[in-house]
């Protein structure tokens, strides 16, 4: 045993009365390590990082995180998270810089409050009061109050939902930055590209269940990943997946069809995603 | 700032049942009672419902009535007017918006917008959360009571108590009823199922008990069975204890019972406050977990 991954959750269940919305989901998240649960609204990605997070208890299944089982984590283990909840909090009364300074007071080791300020990109907004500001830099202020208290495990619960591209991007360089560091993340989105681009590894959550998980490029099956090679001629519109994709141009070329609308596609994350969408739906 | 986070070598920890240090419970309780009172007068609507309510009501009730009673004659001969009647009633009904209605109302809303998710994954400990919201309310009805004795001084030229043994009452009715009704405001926040309905629930209950309870109506003008409902509830009780602050002895003669009955004040309010910190304690929740 070398290094203990901060996160590790095994055959996890979670039942309210007699509807069940995980069934037994299994993942680690190394030290360091940045692990995207990926998967459509209400496939269980908010409910898994409740309960880890220790706002849910489970129904069966094994949890830890940092070493501690979420359900009896005391304010020792809570001071080595950061949380960023899905929702943003608060009437937002007070100023960005009043906020982030209260909460950093509640951490025994916290960051200097003006840097994080300055991390998340609101040093212009720091006495500007919270219920003031758009709601992609409340949700800057939902991170800057999660990474305050320099957590070892950072809880991100689809933080860039009702960001703009531009908002996107440079919340992206933060994260970066914070994986530089050294932060161990744990991030929900239904952003494909977020995944791809943030994360080492991802889960892919649907129905309650992970059903596949790898490095982003290495998603799904081999099969999945093959790339598609699209083309519409008299008999209508083609769709066909080829290990050689030259070569079936080529042919189709040689064939001296008319063809129109010609593409070829190396699946993308998400291609390999809706894939899987599709496949649990139809199972 | 990475140089605090562990490496493979990081220790595991168990989790510890042991309480955090009381300085620490205190310290953080002193972070949380600064914050929730710059908080409190930041929300306008609490500061007028809760805060300068009575103060609205005492002139609205000394200036309406300015031309009846006299409601009581003090050994100097001098009457009690309306404003010097209202007073002690208005100061009982303070206490009991300070903590149940404000806190009760506050605390529903914070459920509700996620305000507690919040602290609860921090490492604030419980005690301290409880300290900043007595706080608050220690804080703002200190300022609350220094506001209605100055308006009933200086506006309406009510003679205040010139014997230490009164002011002394004053405090100790001020501080048992409103530890009270602190305690109950936070148990009662667990009542509305969201924070919208908040108002809906816990303002109803304070304006009942405001109304049989001797803060608008004299008390001895309810019907009997009204006066012993009444008598069950803290409210009577505080306001029964600042009347005997405020008003002359030969008043005590109206009560029900003819005397001010300080012990019974002391006696209900105390159990009020025990009622009201196991409520508080047994109730209280950071979230609604798995709602």
């Amino acid at each position: 045993m070398t290094s203990q991954p901060v996160v590790r959750v095994r055959d996890l269940t979670k039942a309210y009365g007699r509807t069940t919305t995980l069934h037994g989901v299994s993942f680690d998240v190394a030290r360091g390590e940045t692990l995207a649960l990926l998967g459509p609204n209400g496939a269980g990605k908010s409910t898994t990082v409740e309960i880890l997070e220790g706002h849910r208890d489970r129904t069966g299944g094994e949890a830890t995180v940092l070493g501690v089982d979420p359900r009896v984590g005391g304010l020792d283990w809570k001071a080595r998270l950061g949380i960023v909840l899905q929702t943003s909090a608060e009437q937002g009364t007070s100023t960005v810089r009043e906020q982030v300074a209260h909460v950093a007071a509640l951490y025994p080791r916290p960051r200097d409050v003006d840097e994080v300020v300055a991390a998340v990109g609101l040093e212009a907004q720091a006495r500007t009061r919270v219920r003031a500001l758009s709601g992609g830099q409340r949700r800057r202020v939902d991170v800057a109050l999660g990474i305050v208290g320099d957590p070892e495990l950072l809880f991100l619960d689809e933080p860039t939902t009702g960001f703009d591209p531009e908002a996107r991007r440079s919340f992206w360089g933060l994260i970066r930055s914070l994986r530089e560091a050294g932060t161990s993340i744990l991030l929900t989105t239904h952003y494909l590209d977020e995944a791809a681009q943030l994360s080492d590894r991802v889960a892919v959550v649907i129905g309650g269940r992970v059903v596949a998980e790898g490095r982003p490029d290495e998603l799904g099956s081999a099969e999945s990943r093959t790339p598609r090679v699209r083309w519409t001629d008299a008999a209508g519109r083609h769709d066909e997946r080829t290990a050689d994709p030259g070569g079936l141009v080529a042919r189709l070329h040689g064939a001296g069809s008319e063809l129109r609308d010609l593409e070829v596609v190396r699946p993308s994350l998400e291609d390999v995603y809706l894939d899987l969408v599709a496949e649990a739906a139809a199972s | 700032m990475s140089d605090v986070r562990g490496g493979a070598a990081a220790p595991t920890t168990r989790p510890r049942a042991a309480s955090p240090g009381l300085r620490r419970v205190l310290a953080l309780g002193g972070v949380q009672v600064r914050h929730e009172v710059r908080t409190y007068f930041r929300a306008g609507d609490t500061v007028f419902f809760t805060f300068l309510f009575p103060v609205v009501m005492l002139a609205i009730f000394s200036t309406a009535f300015s031309a009846s009673g006299p409601y009581g004659v003090r050994p100097d001969g001098s009457e009690v007017d309306a404003a010097a009647y209202y007073l002690p009633g208005m100061i009982a009904a303070g206490v009991l918006l300070s903590g149940v209605q404000g806190l009760g109302v506050e605390i529903a809303v914070e459920r509700s917008d996620g305000t507690l998710k919040r602290l609860a994954g921090t490492p604030l400990p419980v005690a301290s959360w409880f300290l900043g919201k007595l706080g608050q309310v220690v804080t703002t009805s200190l300022l609350q009571v220094a506001l209605l004795l100055v308006v009933a001084a200086v506006l309406f030229r009510v003679p205040l108590p010139t014997d230490a043994s009164s002011w002394a009452t004053l405090g100790w009715v001020w501080l048992l009823g409103l530890a009270g009704s602190a305690l109950l405001g936070i148990a009662l926040s667990r009542l509305p199922r969201t924070g919208r309905s908040a108002t809906a629930v816990i303002v109803p209950i304070a304006l009942v008990l405001q109304f049989v309870s001797g803060v608008y109506l004299p008390f001895a003008q309810l019907p009997t069975w009204l006066q012993q409902v009444a008598s069950a509830f803290p409210l009577k009780w505080l306001a029964q204890g600042m009347r005997s602050v405020f008003l002359p002895e030969s008043s005590a003669a109206a009560e029900v019972g003819g005397s001010w009955d300080l012990a019974g004040v002391a006696l209900w309010l105390a159990v009020w406050l025990v009622a009201g910190a196991v409520a508080a304690r047994l109730t209280f929740r950071w979230g609604r977990r798995d709602a």
